[in-house]
C-alpha cells in the first residue's frame, strides 16, 4: 500500500523532453510536508483503543494502520493536531519538534 | 501493549488521496476530497476549476491524486463535465463517473450559470461543492457563501458582511434535480454514503460538503472537526437529502438545539460580534432550521 508509488523528483533537461501534452507524470509524494511541522504527534499504544479515529480524520493521509495499531508517517506529518484533538482516550500528545 | 480487539475502520482503507500535497494543516477540503474519492473508486474523473483544490493538487508534472484531472476555467467547473461526460460516452465508456469539484466562489458566485445549465439539461455528472465559506485561494475575499457578520480582508472589521449566507441547496432543489444532499466532514460515514448513494443515480447529482478552513476562519488547525461537528449540532448547517426537488430527508436532527455562541465563539472572523450581533444571528439561524423542518413535514420522513 504504501510504496505503491515512487516518491521522485520530475526534471526536464531540455525543452524537448517538456511533453505536448502538459499531463501529471509524477505524484506528489516527493515533497516532503513533515519540514513544516512545528509540533508533533506521538501515539501512546498503552491506552489506544484501536478505534481508527485518528486515521480517519488525517488531512494528510500520513497516519496508517500496521498491525492493528496506528503509526505516524513522521515524512509528511504536517502537525496539525487533529488527531490528538479528537482521540477518544488522549493517547496522543503533540510534542514540541527539536531542531 | 494488549491484542484482543481487532481493529474496525468505518471507511475503506484504499487511499486514492496521497500525502504531499500542498493544503495548509488542518484543512477539511482535502478529508472531503479523500473521502469522496473513497466512495467514487477508481473509475473517477474531475474537473477542478480555479479553487484551493488546483493549487493543492500540485504544481505541473505533479499530481496528488490517482484519478485524472481536468484543470479548467473557474466559471465552467460544470460545462467542462458535461463535455467530458458527453466525450465519454461518444468513445464508450459509461463507467466512469464525471464529477466537477469546485469551492465555493466557483459555485455560488461565478460558476452558477454553467451549474444552473448543466442541472437545466440534467447532465450525467456529480457537481460537489466544498464549502469554506469565502475565496480562500485568492486571500480570504468575501463571497455570496459568507455567513452574516464574518470578517473577510474584503468586509473589514467596520463594514462586516451584513447579508446572509446565499441559500445554494435550495436554488439546486429549484432546479428539480434526482439527488442533492449536504455534508461535512467531520461526519464521514454519512458523507461516504451520500457519495455513494449519489454513484448510482443518474442525473445531475449535487453534493454541498461543509469544509473549514482554520487559515481563513482564524481558528485553531487542530478545531477543524470540531467545529463541523458543531455547525450541525446547533443547526447552522443541517444535515439532508433532496430528491427530484420535493422529497426532504433530514439525517441529522441533535437532541437538542444548542446556541451558536460557542461555535462563534472559536473563530477569530467573529471577534468583532458583540453580543447583541450573535442574538440577531441565533434569529436569523432559528427562522431557517424551522422553514427547513416544514419542508420536511410536507414532503419526506424524519429520522
Amino acid at each position: 500500500m504504501k510504496d505503491k508509488k515512487k516518491a521522485e523528483k520530475i526534471i526536464f533537461k531540455t525543452e524537448k523532453e517538456v511533453p505536448l501534452m502538459p499531463m501529471s507524470l509524477g505524484s506528489m509524494l516527493y515533497n516532503k510536508t513533515g519540514a513544516w511541522r512545528n509540533i508533533r504527534p506521538v501515539i501512546d499504544l498503552g491506552n489506544c483503543i484501536q478505534c481508527g479515529i485518528c486515521w480517519k480524520y488525517c488531512p494528510d493521509v500520513a497516519i496508517y494502520i500496521e498491525n492493528e495499531f496506528p503509526v505516524v508517517d513522521l515524512e509528511y506529518c504536517k502537525g496539525c493536531g487533529i488527531c490528538a484533538e479528537e482521540c477518544p482516550t488522549k493517547c496522543i500528545a503533540m510534542v514540541e519538534e527539536e531542531k | 501493549m494488549k491484542k484482543e480487539k481487532t481493529m474496525k475502520l468505518s471507511l475503506p482503507t484504499d487511499e486514492l488521496m496521497s500525502s504531499g500535497h500542498l493544503a495548509c494543516q488542518g484543512c477539511a477540503a482535502t478529508l472531503a476530497m479523500r473521502y469522496v474519492l473513497k466512495a467514487l473508486g477508481q473509475k473517477t474523473a474531475l474537473c477542478i476549476p480555479a479553487c484551493c483544490w488546483s493549487v493543492i493538487d500540485g504544481p505541473f508534472p505533479y499530481s496528488s491524486l490517482d484519478v485524472p484531472i481536468f484543470h479548467c476555467a473557474f466559471e465552467t467547473a460544470a460545462s467542462s463535465a458535461s463535455g467530458l461526460k458527453a466525450g465519454l460516452e461518444m468513445v464508450g465508456d459509461t463507467e466512469t463517473t464525471v464529477v466537477a469539484w469546485a469551492g465555493d466562489g466557483g459555485t455560488f458566485d461565478i460558476g452558477i450559470q454553467a451549474l444552473s445549465g448543466a442541472a437545466e439539461r440534467n447532465d450525467d455528472i456529480i457537481y460537489i461543492c466544498y464549502d469554506n465559506e469565502a475565496y480562500m485561494n485568492t486571500g480570504i475575499q468575501r463571497s455570496s457563501a459568507t455567513p452574516l457578520g464574518a470578517w473577510t480582508t474584503t468586509t473589514p472589521v467596520k463594514h462586516f458582511k451584513n447579508r446572509p449566507k446565499k441559500d445554494i441547496d435550495a436554488i439546486m432543489a429549484a432546479h428539480r434535480i434526482p439527488y442533492q444532499a449536504t455534508a461535512n466532514t467531520s461526519y464521514p460515514e454519512d458523507l461516504y454514503k451520500k457519495a455513494k448513494k449519489a454513484k448510482d443515480i443518474k442525473g445531475t447529482r449535487f453534493l454541498h460538503i461543509y469544509a473549514p478552513c482554520p487559515t481563513g476562519w482564524k481558528s485553531r488547525p487542530e478545531d477543524s472537526i470540531k467545529l463541523g461537528r458543531m455547525v450541525v449540532q446547533n443547526c447552522i448547517f443541517p444535515l439532508y437529502e433532496v430528491e427530484d426537488g420535493e422529497k426532504y430527508t433530514l439525517n441529522i436532527k441533535p437532541r437538542e438545539k444548542k446556541p451558536i455562541n460557542d461555535y462563534f465563539r472559536l473563530q477569530g472572523r467573529f471577534r468583532h460580534l458583540k453580543d447583541e450581533d450573535l442574538k440577531l444571528i441565533q434569529e436569523e439561524v432559528d427562522r431557517n432550521w424551522e422553514r427547513l423542518l416544514k419542508k420536511v413535514e410536507i414532503g419526506g420522513q424524519q429520522p
